[in-house]
C-alpha cells in the first residue's frame, strides 16, 4: 500500500487569535482526490492556507508532514518547492511581470534549473489550449485586468505547468459559469492524468466534482472533520445539506 | 522576444569600479575667483561666458544654502574638486580611440553596445569632460546637431546657445544654479530643426570617477517647431567615503507643436549630493514628457519644472524614487501654467526601505491667464518597513476659477497576501517583494525602452535582494 504524502495530525490553528482549526486529522496518498465540504466559516480555507504556509495563520498544536518532511510552520516557498500548490480564491494582481515570465520564474525556482525558452513556450501553449485560453494572456501582466474566470484559469494553468505532487483547489469553481467550470475540470483532469497528482478540493458546491473521480469526501464543521466517506457522501450532502452535522 | 538582454548581467560591482590615477589634471579642492578663471581658461570660453561665470560665482557666494529640504551639512564646498580632466583627454567619435581604462568602464556599463543596438547618438562624459560623442549619419543628414557644449560655443550655433544658455534656469534661481553657472563643464547641446522627427533616442551617460569631485554638466536641448526628440540620460559613480557633488543643469526648449521626451535613470553612489536642476519651456501645442527614475545618491533635490508658455502646451511627469538606508531623497516636479488650455499630469511612485527617507514635493501653479487648464497629480508611496519614512508635499497655487485640478495621494505597505501568493509558487520572500516593488514602479518602467526598463528592474532587485539573479 502506498504511503501518505500528506499527514495532518491533531491540527489546531488560529487566525487573529481566533481558534479556527480544532484538532483536524487528514491523510492523503499519491494520486488521491479528497473533497472537503462544509458550511461557511467551518475552517475550509483556513486548512488550505495553513497547509500552504500562510504566515497570517498560526499553528498552535499538532503537525503537518508532507513528502516525508515536517512542514509545520515552514515558509510557503519551501513547501511549494516540496511539491504543494494551492489555487487562490482571489489571485493577486501583479503588474510588471507577464503571466508567462512569472510561470517560468516559478518553474525555475521550483526545479532549481533553467528551462529553455523555446521548450517552455511550447509547453505553455499546449497547457493554454487545454484551458481554452487566449494565447495573448501569456504576455499580459499577471492577473492584471483578468476577469474572475480568467484568473481561475490562470491558476489552473500554473497547476498544469508546475506539476505539484499535491494541489489544493480553494473554491476554484466559485463564481464561474457552467462552461468555465467544465474547462477548469478538464484542466484538473489533465493534471491528474499527466502527473498522477493528489488533490484536495475545497468547495461548497458540487459542480466541479461531476467530472472528477472522487476518492474521499470529508465534512468539515467547526474546525474538525466530522465525517469521512467515499464519493457517495457528495450526493448525500447535495440532497440534505450540512444540517445533520451541525450540532 | 529576447530571452536575455545585456543589462541582466549588471551587478553592483560594475557601478563600483574605481579607476585610479587616471586624471592627469585636476584642480585643488575649493572654489574662488582664481579657480573659476582657470576653468574658463581651460575651456577656452568666449568672453561673455567668462564674465558670466564670474557673475555666477558672486551670486553663489551671496546666496544661502537651502533651508527647507534634506540636510546638506555633509557637503563642504572647500572639499569639492570642481574640475577633473581625464588623462589624454580629447573628445572622439570612435570608441576605439577612447583611452582603454575609460572605455572599459563604459563597456561594462553597456554604453557602446546600446549605441549600436538602440540609439541614434551617444555622448559619454567622464568626470568633467566628454570623452566620446557621436551621432548616426542618417540623423546628421536630417540636420540634427548633437555635440558637446564647449565646442558648440565656438561653432555655427554659438549665438543660439548664447540666447538660451541659463535663460530658463537663471543662476539666481538657487545657490546651486549659481554654482553651476560658475563651474559648469561638459554636457551636451542638441538642436532638432523644424519638423524633424528623430525616431530613435539620443543618450548621454555621465560617469563621475574621481573621489571628492563635482560634476556640473550642462544639457541644452532645443527642439524646433513640430520636431520630435527622445533624449535619455544615465548617470552612475563608484562609492567613496567622502562627499561627491552633482549640480548639473538641463534646459529644454520645446517649440510650437514640438514633442520632447526626457528620460533619466539616475544611479549615483550613496555618497553623492545630487542637487540637479531641470527645466523645460513649452510653446503652443508642444509637449514635454519627463520619465524619471531616481535610485542613487545620499541626498537629492530634484524637481524637473515645466513652464507651459503657449496655448495648449502640455507636460507629463512620470517618476519613481527608491530610498534605501542612509538616503534622503526629496524629489518631485513643478508645472507652471501660463497660457490657456494647458495641461499637466504628474504620476509618481516612491519606495522607502531600511530607514530611507522619501519626500514627494510638487508645485502646480495656474496663472490667471491659463483659463481652461487642467492639472492632475497622483502620488503613491510604498513603505517596506516601519523605520522608513515617506512624506508628500503637494502644493497647488490656482489663480483662476476656470481650471480643472485633481490630486490623489496614497501611502501603503507591501501586501502580505501578495507576498504569500508569490511565495506559494516557490519564490523566496525577497524575490516576491522585489517582484511586487518592480510592479509598483511600472509606471516608469513601461515608459522606458526595453533595455532601460530591464536595467531599472535590476536596480530594484539589487536594492531588494542585494544581488542580481
Amino acid at each position: 500500500m502506498a504511503s501518505n504524502i500528506l499527514e495532518v495530525k491533531n491540527l489546531y490553528a488560529n487566525v487573529d487569535d481566533k481558534e479556527i482549526l480544532k484538532g483536524l486529522n487528514l491523510n492523503v496518498k499519491k494520486g488521491e482526490v479528497h473533497v472537503i465540504m462544509g458550511p461557511n466559516g467551518a475552517g475550509k480555507s483556513t486548512l488550505g492556507n495553513v497547509l500552504m504556509g500562510n504566515p497570517n495563520y498560526e499553528v498552535k498544536k499538532g503537525s503537518v508532514k508532507f513528502m516525508d518532511e515536517d512542514i509545520t510552520g515552514e515558509d510557503a516557498d519551501k513547501i511549494a518547492k516540496l511539491g504543494m500548490f494551492m489555487t487562490f480564491q482571489n489571485p493577486i494582481e501583479v503588474p510588471g511581470i507577464t503571466l508567462s515570465n512569472f510561470i517560468r520564474s516559478a518553474y525555475q525556482a521550483k526545479t532549481g534549473g533553467r528551462i529553455r525558452i523555446f521548450e517552455f513556450k511550447k509547453k505553455l501553449k499546449a497547457a493554454m489550449e487545454i484551458l481554452n485560453m487566449d494565447p495573448e494572456y501569456a504576455d499580459r501582466d499577471l492577473n492584471v485586468g483578468f476577469s474572475g474566470g480568467e484568473k481561475k484559469k490562470a491558476e489552473i494553468l500554473q497547476l498544469l505547468m508546475l506539476k505539484p505532487e499535491l494541489a489544493i483547489l480553494d473554491e476554484t469553481d466559485s463564481g464561474l459559469d457552467v462552461d468555465a467550470v467544465r474547462i477548469v475540470s478538464e484542466g484538473v483532469n489533465a493534471f491528474k492524468k499527466e502527473v498522477d497528482g493528489a488533490l484536495i478540493i475545497i468547495t461548497h458546491s458540487t459542480r466541479i466534482l461531476e467530472s472528477l473521480d472522487v476518492d474521499y469526501t470529508h465534512i468539515l464543521v467547526n474546525g474538525k472533520i466530522v465525517k469521512s466517506a467515499g464519493s457517495e457522501l457528495v450526493a448525500e450532502v447535495n440532497e440534505n445539506g450540512f444540517e445533520a452535522y451541525i450540532k | 522576444m529576447k530571452e536575455k538582454t545585456r543589462v541582466e548581467d549588471v551587478d553592483r560591482s560594475i557601478y563600483d569600479i574605481k579607476n585610479k590615477d587616471l586624471d592627469a589634471y585636476k584642480f585643488q579642492s575649493g572654489l574662488d575667483q582664481d579657480v573659476v578663471l582657470q576653468l574658463s581658461y581651460e575651456k577656452n570660453d568666449p568672453k561673455w561666458m567668462r564674465s558670466f561665470r564670474l557673475r555666477c560665482l558672486e551670486m553663489f557666494n551671496e546666496m544661502n544654502m537651502p533651508q527647507w529640504g534634506p540636510a546638506i551639512d555633509g557637503l563642504d564646498m572647500d572639499n569639492i574638486v570642481t574640475y577633473v580632466r581625464p588623462k589624454d583627454n580629447k573628445m572622439v567619435a570612435d570608441w576605439d580611440e577612447v583611452p582603454d581604462e575609460i572605455k572599459s568602464t563604459f563597456e561594462r556599463l553597456g554604453i557602446p553596445q546600446a549605441e549600436r543596438e538602440a540609439l541614434a547618438g551617444v555622448g559619454a562624459q567622464y568626470d568633467s569632460e566628454l570623452v566620446y560623442h557621436n551621432l548616426k549619419e542618417e540623423v546628421k543628414q536630417q540636420g540634427v546637431i548633437y555635440s558637446d557644449l564647449e565646442s558648440a560655443l565656438h561653432g555655427e550655433y554659438a549665438d543660439m546657445i548664447r540666447d538660451h544658455f541659463m535663460k530658463l534656469v537663471p543662476p539666481n534661481d538657487h545657490k546651486f544654479a549659481a554654482l553651476h553657472g560658475a563651474v559648469w563643464s561638459g554636457g551636451s547641446f542638441v538642436y532638432v530643426p523644424p519638423g524633424v522627427k528623430v525616431e530613435i533616442p539620443l543618450q548621454s551617460y555621465f560617469r563621475l570617477n574621481a573621489p571628492g569631485a563635482g560634476q556640473f554638466e550642462h544639457t541644452l536641448i532645443i527642439v524646433d517647431e513640430g520636431a520630435d526628440l527622445h533624449f535619455i540620460e544615465g548617470c552612475s559613480a563608484p562609492k567613496y567615503n567622502i562627499a561627491n557633488l552633482h549640480a548639473g543643469c538641463v534646459e529644454l526648449f520645446v517649440g510650437k507643436n514640438a514633442k520632447m521626451r526626457y528620460s533619466t535613470i539616475e544611479n549615483w553612489s550613496k555618497n553623492m549630493y545630487n542637487l540637479n536642476t531641470k527645466k523645460a519651456r513649452v510653446e503652443e501645442g508642444g509637449s514635454v514628457e519627463w520619465i524619471s527614475g531616481s535610485f542613487g545618491s545620499h541626498v537629492s533635490y530634484l524637481y524637473p519644472t515645466s513652464v507651459l508658455a503657449g496655448r495648449g502646451a502640455s507636460s507629463e511627469f512620470t517618476g519613481v524614487t527608491f530610498s534605501g538606508g542612509g538616503q534622503d531623497l526629496d524629489t518631485g516636479c513643478k508645472a507652471i501654467h501660463l497660457a490657456p488650455d494647458t495641461t499637466s499630469f504628474v504620476n509618481t511612485r516612491s519606495i522607502s526601505k531600511d530607514g530611507g527617507k522619501n519626500t514627494f514635493r510638487s508645485s502646480i501653479v495656474v496663472m490667471p491667464e491659463a483659463k481652461n487648464s487642467k492639472a492632475a497629480v497622483s502620488c503613491e508611496s510604498l513603505m517596506l518597513d516601519s523605520i522608513s519614512r515617506s512624506d508628500t508635499i503637494p502644493a497647488m497655487d490656482i489663480r483662476t476659477k476656470d481650471a480643472d485640478i485633481g490630486h490623489e495621494a496614497k501611502i501603503g505597505k507591501i501586501s502580505d497576501d501578495a507576498v504569500f501568493y508569490l511565495m506559494s509558487r516557490g519564490l523566496s520572500e525577497e524575490e516576491a517583494k522585489a517582484l511586487i516593488v518592480s510592479g509598483f514602479a511600472d509606471n516608469v518602467s513601461k515608459e522606458l525602452p526595453l533595455e532601460y526598463a530591464v536595467e531599472m528592474n535590476n536596480l530594484i532587485r539589487l536594492e531588494m535582494i542585494g544581488s542580481i539573479g
